[in-house]
């Protein structure tokens, strides 16, 4: 199943990719005021490495039917994944000042039938990876070798709906299924272990049938070689990433935030937030 | 809210208390239920029969099951096209999120299970991974209303009241093996989600003497009338129709409209029927006397400011006992005996 990693003509570097997702995202959070800035940037990196190393599409025709899939069960991420779409090229960068408007292509919380390159409505959490088992079965019947990627969250973790996916996925072999689980540790009311414990995380997947890897999410370089394994691996064992992510990473005085599921961000912090991104932009 | 008296909510009546019509104790029928067999053509698995009839022209079609494919007809179709069939096992919720999926790439799935089952337990799942995207997802569900005499966890008696509620959802409850086979097809042609209750192994052919074509959205008037007017849905048709012939022998003109879409409703047609004056109208349905066909079809006509004498024969709001299905028929009113009993009531007011 292994694939070139595609060039896209373009030699900009995965950590200037990275940075840029968070810009975006930090632009459409100040539109609104406040939102799941904490999650966009945790998971920048890995959105990075997914559209700019790992997935195959293309940005002028979202639904090839050769592309990866690209599922966000975690519909409350769609800043996140506008962001990496604008970078990628999908969605216009002067849409950003709509996110979450009336009439925006962009809404607050991911819905396939407005954004091109949303493959499905998130949003009720533990159904995207149930969804992805089926478009995997699909994948496998038209004999298109495309993977499907869903990046769930841990909180996810808790529905038991995960779990009968997880099942299915290995009795039915889906080895073109590639699970990424943000695992920041943070859900609505406080960390998420302390709310329904699910560690061991890696030996619970194992124990479903996956191959299981555990990566800092936050390591560009580490997530590389994790995404690699994940789509090289050889055999029938459906693959999963947990990605161990810093929330609000890259902005330190919201890193140090307690609660951090959904923020409030004063008016001023907004410019400082950004300020601090462009002092440190990579090369 | 008004005052509700102390022990208005009285508990089910012990299952030892006296049945209202005396006699033999029949053995419950489980899921196996049949329904009137009895001296009725019946045909084998109508829905599975279907099914493989589509499959054998389109390549699109696949069939999902959860660990029900012999309850639900499935069987039939995984033993004919294996390599399109997809055990899902005991995950309901898993079922229609891998249906939705296979929607996504380009396939048309029926997925099968009990009606309780995708009622109940799967609604978030076929809410928002199929019915808000439109997808052509069929649904077709076993032990719709009171069909099993296996108590309330099997028991879908307001399946259409949860369902009608969903936005896109086409609903069909069919009356008998005839008008299964014929809404397979339609359902298989039609785009977007549907739900079709299921009525599963030997089921009766009623509909054939009439000459009966199924179609999507459309109300039938099987039999015409001065005196009632019947508007029924699945195997309720099937009683009224009975029931129709009984009252004939007592002087009594009914009329008979069949009403297998539940959603959309018929309604110009429900409207115009019901706008003939002088009719008493009954609507009869197997399912739950709050939000099912006869509220539906009642508050159709106070929106067109329809005016007539109007009843409901329905199930009770209640969790139903366990028993034998014609008991339970019988008690809970879905009986011809108490169809035809209550219809001459009502004319006596």
């Amino acid at each position: 199943m292994s694939k070139p990693i595609p060039q896209r003509g373009s030699n900009v570097s995965l950590p200037r990719r990275a940075w840029a997702i968070r810009r975006h995202a930090l632009r459409m959070g100040e539109v609104q005021g406040q939102g799941y800035i904490g999650q966009a940037l945790g998971v920048a990196d890995v959105l990075a490495v997914a559209c700019f190393h790992a997935t195959h599409y293309r940005p002028e025709d979202p639904g090839w039917e050769g592309r990866d899939r690209f599922y966000l069960s975690i519909g409350h991420y769609a800043i996140a994944l506008y962001a990496a779409m604008i970078e990628a090229g999908i969605l216009p960068e002067d849409e950003i000042e709509t996110y979450g408007m009336d009439d925006s292509r962009m809404p607050m919380s991911g819905m396939a039938s407005y954004t091109p390159g949303m493959e499905i409505t998130g949003g009720s959490l533990g159904q995207g990876l149930g969804i992805a088992v089926g478009a995997a079965m699909g994948l496998k019947r038209k004999g298109n070798p495309a993977f499907v990627y869903n990046l769930m969250s841990d909180g996810e973790l808790g529905e038991g709906s995960t779990w009968e996916a997880a099942m299915s996925a290995a009795q039915h072999k889906l080895n073109n299924l590639i699970c990424l689980v943000d695992f920041n540790n943070q859900q609505a009311d406080g960390p998420s272990r302390a709310a329904l414990a699910t560690t061991p995380e890696a030996p619970k997947w194992q124990a479903f049938g996956w191959h299981a890897q555990e990566v800092d999410g936050n390591d560009l370089p580490a997530l590389v070689r994790a995404f690699d394994n994940a789509r090289n691996h050889p055999g029938d064992a459906p693959r999963v990433i947990i990605c161990n992510t810093q929330m609000c990473k890259g902005v330190p005085f919201l890193e140090a935030r307690d609660k951090t599921h959904f923020i409030r961000v004063d008016a001023d912090e907004w410019a400082k937030a950004l300020a601090h991104l462009d002092s440190v932009i990579p090369a | 809210m008004t005052d509700i008296p102390f022990g208005a909510h009285s508990r089910r009546k012990s299952k030892y208390a006296a049945r209202s019509v005396p006699g033999e104790k029949l053995a419950t029928s489980a899921m196996i239920a049949s329904l009137d067999a009895e001296g009725r053509a019946t045909i084998a698995a109508p829905f599975g029969q279907a099914l493989c009839e589509l499959a054998a022209t389109r390549d699109d079609i696949v069939g999902l099951s959860a660990d029900l494919s012999k309850y639900t007809d499935m069987h039939v179709f995984a033993e004919r096209y294996p390599d399109r069939f997809y055990q899902m096992g005991m995950a309901e919720q898993l079922l229609f999120s891998a249906a939705a999926g296979l929607a996504r790439e380009g396939f048309t799935p029926f997925a099968t299970t009990y009606a309780v089952f995708a009622s109940r337990r799967a609604y978030d799942f076929i809410c928002m991974a199929i019915a808000e995207e439109n997808l052509p997802v069929k649904i077709a569900c076993a032990l719709p209303g009171l069909t099993t005499g296996y108590g309330p966890s099997h028991q879908a008696t307001e399946d259409l009241a949860i369902f009608r509620g969903m936005p896109n959802l086409t609903i069909v409850d069919p009356c008998d093996a005839v008008e299964t086979m014929q809404a397979t097809h339609a359902l298989a042609a039609t785009p977007g989600p549907t739900y079709m209750r299921l009525l599963r192994g030997n089921v009766p052919d009623v509909l054939g003497e009439y000459g009966y074509q199924f179609e999507l959205g459309r109300a039938k008037t099987l039999r015409d009338g001065n005196d009632v007017l019947f508007i029924s849905s699945g195997f309720m048709t099937m009683r009224t129709l009975d029931a129709a012939k009984a009252l004939e022998a007592d002087g009594v003109d009914c009329a008979v409209l069949h009403v297998p879409t539940i959603k959309p409703l018929d309604e110009a047609t429900i409207r115009l029927e019901a706008a003939k004056t002088g009719r008493l109208i009954v609507t009869a349905e197997n399912h739950s006397i709050i939000g099912g066909l006869g509220e539906a079809v009642g508050a159709s006509l106070m929106r067109a400011g329809v005016q007539a004498r109007f009843r409901q024969i329905a199930l009770p709001d209640e969790f139903l006992d366990a028993g034998a299905l014609p008991t339970l028929h019988d008690q809970y009113g879905l009986s011809v005996p108490r169809i035809t009993t209550r219809v001459k009531e009502w004319l006596d007011e």
